[in-house]
């Protein structure tokens, strides 16, 4: 099925989800899920637990059935066919290798379902311990290998037989942070060698900003925004997605006016102005949002070049964090922002109760 | 039926196949299911419903067979005797049994050694068990010759076929049906608890009394149960080692068919079946119950 | 201190002599070269072993109850490991139902179960005939097979049996590749169980055995009614042993699966 698909867009398949709906009982796990996935793209899929990304991986993947809506695969829709016909490939949370057979085996599994003659069976696993540098390994059984190398033989094993789309449910989970990030950056490489559309499952913003063509950030069963990581940071169309990727202050305000697409905005009685795609009405109340790394006290020995905003604070809370310090601050009207300061011996470190100007520039506010 | 002899499943139009293949799939756990259930209904569950209903309908549709139950002294005195013995037998298995659940958990190296003794005679079957009993108590059996020989009694005395030779048979075979449970309750609790305990000043006893006991009593309660159900139903033991007229409801339900009195026989299980149900059924909220079965599964 | 464990340890271990004890002195009396049961036996031999397996009246029944225990566990294991793999699936109102039906002849005393298979089985002309043990047998011994798989099922990852199928393995293949390998240990657990409950059965067949279908326990329970001479012991020696093997490989192939 896999080649009659096969349209001439490259190596990847292209995955259109349409207005996809998946209920249980009577909860909408997935709620009206539209996403066109490119060929050869990484996209994942991220999101808190119960925001309905695993539910959709589930149904791309063939073991759930959408209560609504349809996926189709290369423009053919999949949803009447069996998960063993897709063409998939798929890497689990656990990587579910089977205890039972050894990892040639194992590799070898969807090669003897496909009956492949043994030699070219043999061929291709060799193969495809070289691509995930386990050559040797063939012999042993998962349980005789650490926890890396048995992520690496799922992922060898579901890529043995040339699928045109991987999906990875939250792959590294299991793992600790150092052997995550070395292979993170393998699967970054394994993305770049295949070719292939990968659609990669997880909760972690920061293993998604690192290695994403494009994140589809999930909340409530539904995708609050799609677009490139750059995107999600720094223009987040949604108070959720500002306030799950990275960390954002929020600060309440009353539009004013709009400049072009500036939009001004009153706040604790000072002007704000921040980007804004639509057009709000005048005396609507809105909240702003900009990044703590992105304030800066005011009167430090640092020269903006861009438009500027100011604020009025009192220091409440001042920790040291090794590369950055990090401050607490209010607002006359209460709000409370969060500003992180590279740390250095030339700059004078803040006094709790203090009271300070800080300024950051238009670009970084944003309107959600 | 035409939509499926369509060369390629994709080509085939979405409304037509997703309600056909919901239903194929939805239907294959029954499909698992219903041959042992066909088998089990036809070859024991009809069978025996159809024997209970003979006290409903023999000789005609009539409810006098329950009606003479309250006046039959026969009946009386065997539902007394195999409540009787049931109670006796539960609370020596809850005596001797939760001693040894302790020594169980509680033993490090000796502890296969323990279990082995415990599962040994658990596999063995109840008739080899009620063998060995007769072998020990009779006239000349192994219990009248040390007892003779320690000059406690002058002559033989008569223990098998006797009420007390049931007790002791069924205490023996019933007792790894509570020691079980309660090891598993007592294997549960925490240890940090036990020596939390001690660090504030309990005695091991005070420990036991407030700590250790209170926490296994869902293990107590399973065992208590499954042993006291079980003991209703016995009938080999008694059969073998009990006195004559030392008879349990098992015993006269047998009597009964050997005689062809059906609707008789049938009251007598339908009685007999209906509390070990309401037993059940009573205790099912206990904590630890649900489990009580798949424990004496071994 | 010490005292109190000394007295804890020797009030156990009197506990565990008296399990023990009834079978040891079998085992004993079993060996023993008196023709009447007399303990300790004044000289050791194996009379008894020669007895049993020099006569027709002993080996026959022996040989029915093996054909039909191993006739059981073939019945049973294929039928209760189908409905294992089935049961937790089945909507809520059905299962309950079915694990109901299933389990009940744990539950349901001995003698009623007995009473009523022979109820209906006389009508059909099954008593006497070793098909009509096998088949009651069934439904005593299938609740072991069906706990027994379903707790192996239940240990078994549902994502094994998703990868099989996303790697291309039809829900055939994948049952026969990869769930069938991986519940075995308990496929075999319940075997063995099967196995032994029907060869240490007695109630039912006291009822549907008639004089066709003697099995062994059978034939124990009617020598036991005349005599106990010390045959019997040595055919008890000899079930306990084979039952006391059988378990111990159940116990051994679930801790092994464990582990």
């Amino acid at each position: 099925m896999g080649e009659s698909g096969m349209n001439g867009a490259g190596r990847g398949a292209s995955v259109t989800l349409a207005d996809l709906v998946k209920k249980y009982d009577r909860v909408n796990a997935v709620d009206g899920v539209s996403l066109d996935i490119r060929s050869g793209e990484f996209l994942t899929l991220l999101g808190p637990s119960g925001s309905g990304k695993t539910s959709t991986l589930m149904m791309i993947a063939g073991f759930e059935m959408p209560t609504a809506g349809d996926i189709s695969i290369d423009g053919q829709s999949v949803v009447a066919m069996p998960p063993y016909r897709r063409n998939i490939g798929m890497v689990f949370q656990n990587y579910a290798l089977f205890p039972h057979l050894t990892v040639e085996e194992n590799i070898g599994f969807p090669l003897k379902q496909r009956g492949l003659p043994k030699a070219e069976r043999a061929r291709l696993v060799a193969e495809a311990l070289d691509l995930v540098h386990l050559p040797g390994y063939g012999a042993r059984y998962p349980r005789q290998l650490s926890g890396g190398q048995q992520q690496r033989v799922a992922v060898a094993r579901a890529v043995v037989f040339k699928p045109r789309l991987l999906l990875m449910d939250e792959p590294l989970g299991a793992l600790d942070k150092q052997l995550r990030e070395n292979l993170q950056l393998e699967m970054r490489r394994l993305h770049a060698d295949l070719g292939i559309t990968f659609i990669y499952v997880t909760h972690d913003q920061e293993e998604a900003l690192t290695m994403s063509d494009r994140i589809a950030v999930m909340n409530d069963g539904k995708v609050a925004q799609v677009g490139s990581p750059e995107d999600l940071y720094d223009r987040p169309t949604d108070r959720f997605v500002a306030g799950f990727i990275g960390e954002s202050n929020f600060l309440p305000a009353i539009v004013r006016g709009m400049e072009d697409d500036v939009v001004i905005a009153e706040c604790d009685g000072a002007i704000i102005r921040a980007m804004c795609p639509g057009r709000p009405a005048s005396g609507d109340k809105v909240t702003l949002t900009t990044r703590p790394e992105r304030l800066r006290f005011a009167d430090s020995a640092w020269n903006a070049t861009t438009p500027q905003n100011r604020l009025s604070v009192t220091v409440t809370e001042a920790v040291f964090a090794g590369e950055r310090c990090r401050y607490m601050l209010q607002a006359g009207d209460g709000t409370s922002m969060v500003l992180k300061e590279p740390s250095s011996a030339a700059i004078r470190r803040r006094a709790i109760g203090e009271r300070a100007e800080i300024s950051w520039s238009v670009a970084d506010t944003i309107l959600v | 039926m035409s939509e499926i002899t369509q060369p390629s499943p994709v080509a085939v139009s979405l409304g037509a196949v997703r309600p056909l293949l919901l239903n194929w799939r939805r239907h294959v756990p029954l499909l698992l299911v219903a041959p042992l259930l066909i088998y089990m209904l036809v070859l024991y569950a009809l069978p025996v419903l159809a024997m209970l209903l003979r006290s409903l309908n023999d000789p005609t549709w009539t409810l006098s067979h329950y009606a003479a139950l309250f006046e039959d002294v026969v009946f009386a005195k065997t539902f007394w005797i195999t409540f009787n013995t049931s109670i006796t037998v539960t609370l020596g298995c809850l005596i001797l049994g939760y001693p040894v659940a302790m020594g169980l958990v509680r033993a490090k190296t000796m502890a296969p050694f323990i279990l082995v003794i415990i599962l040994l005679p658990f596999w063995t079957s109840v008739l080899v068990r009620s063998y060995a009993w007769m072998v020990l108590l009779g006239r000349h059996g192994l219990v009248n010759e040390g007892l003779i020989a320690l000059g406690m009694i002058d002559r033989p005395i008569r223990i098998l076929n006797t009420p007390l030779a049931t007790q002791i048979a069924m205490i023996h075979i019933l007792l790894p049906y509570m020691i079980l449970p309660i090891a598993n309750a007592l294997r549960q609790i925490d240890p940090s608890l036990i020596r939390a305990a001690s660090g504030l000043g309990a005695t091991p006893f005070m420990t036991f009394r407030q700590v250790i006991l209170p926490l296994s009593m869902s293990g107590v309660a399973a065992g208590t149960l499954l042993t006291f159900v079980l003991a209703l139903g016995f009938y080999i033991t008694p059969a073998m080692v009990g006195g004559p007229r030392d008879i349990t409801l098992s015993m006269l339900i047998a009597q009964q068919v050997d005689q062809l009195n059906w609707g008789y026989a049938a009251t007598l299980s339908a009685v007999l079946l209906a509390t070990a149900l309401a037993i059940l059924a009573a205790a099912r909220h206990l904590p630890g119950v649900g489990n009580a079965f798949k424990t004496s599964m071994r | 201190m010490i005292l109190t464990r000394l007295l804890a340890a020797s009030v156990v271990g009197l506990i565990l002599f008296f399990l023990a004890f009834p079978i040891v002195v079998v085992a004993i009396v079993s060996f023993s070269e008196a023709t009447y049961l007399t303990f300790p036996p004044p000289a050791f031999g194996l009379r008894w072993y020669k007895a049993y397996f020099n006569s027709e009246d002993w080996l026959k029944p022996t040989w029915v109850s093996l054909w039909v225990a191993a006739s059981v566990v073939v019945l049973a294991t294929f039928l209760g490991t189908l409905a294992a793999l089935g049961v937790s699936r089945l909507s809520r109102p059905m299962r309950i139902f079915a694990t109901g039906l299933i389990l009940s002849p744990l539950i349901v005393p001995g003698i009623v179960v007995a009473i009523g298979i022979y109820y209906a089985y006389a009508r059909y002309g099954l008593v006497g005939m070793p098909i009509a043990m096998v088949l009651a047998h069934t439904c005593l011994a299938v609740p072991f097979v069906v706990t027994s798989v379903t707790a192996s099922l239940a240990g078994l990852d549902p994502r094994l049996e998703q990868a099989s199928l996303s790697l291309g393995a039809t829900p055939g293949a994948t049952f026969w590749q990869v769930t069938l390998p991986l519940i075995r240990p308990g496929v075999l657990v319940g075997a063995l169980f099967a196995f032994i409950t029907s060869f240490d059965e007695l109630i039912v067949a006291l009822f549907i055995s008639g004089t066709g279908a003697v099995t062994l326990p059978r034939r124990m329970w009617d020598d036991l009614r005349f005599q106990i001479d010390p045959t019997i012991a040595a055919v008890s020696t000899l079930t306990i042993v084979l039952t006391a093997a059988l378990m111990g490989a159940a116990h051994y192939l679930r801790k092994r699966n464990q582990a």
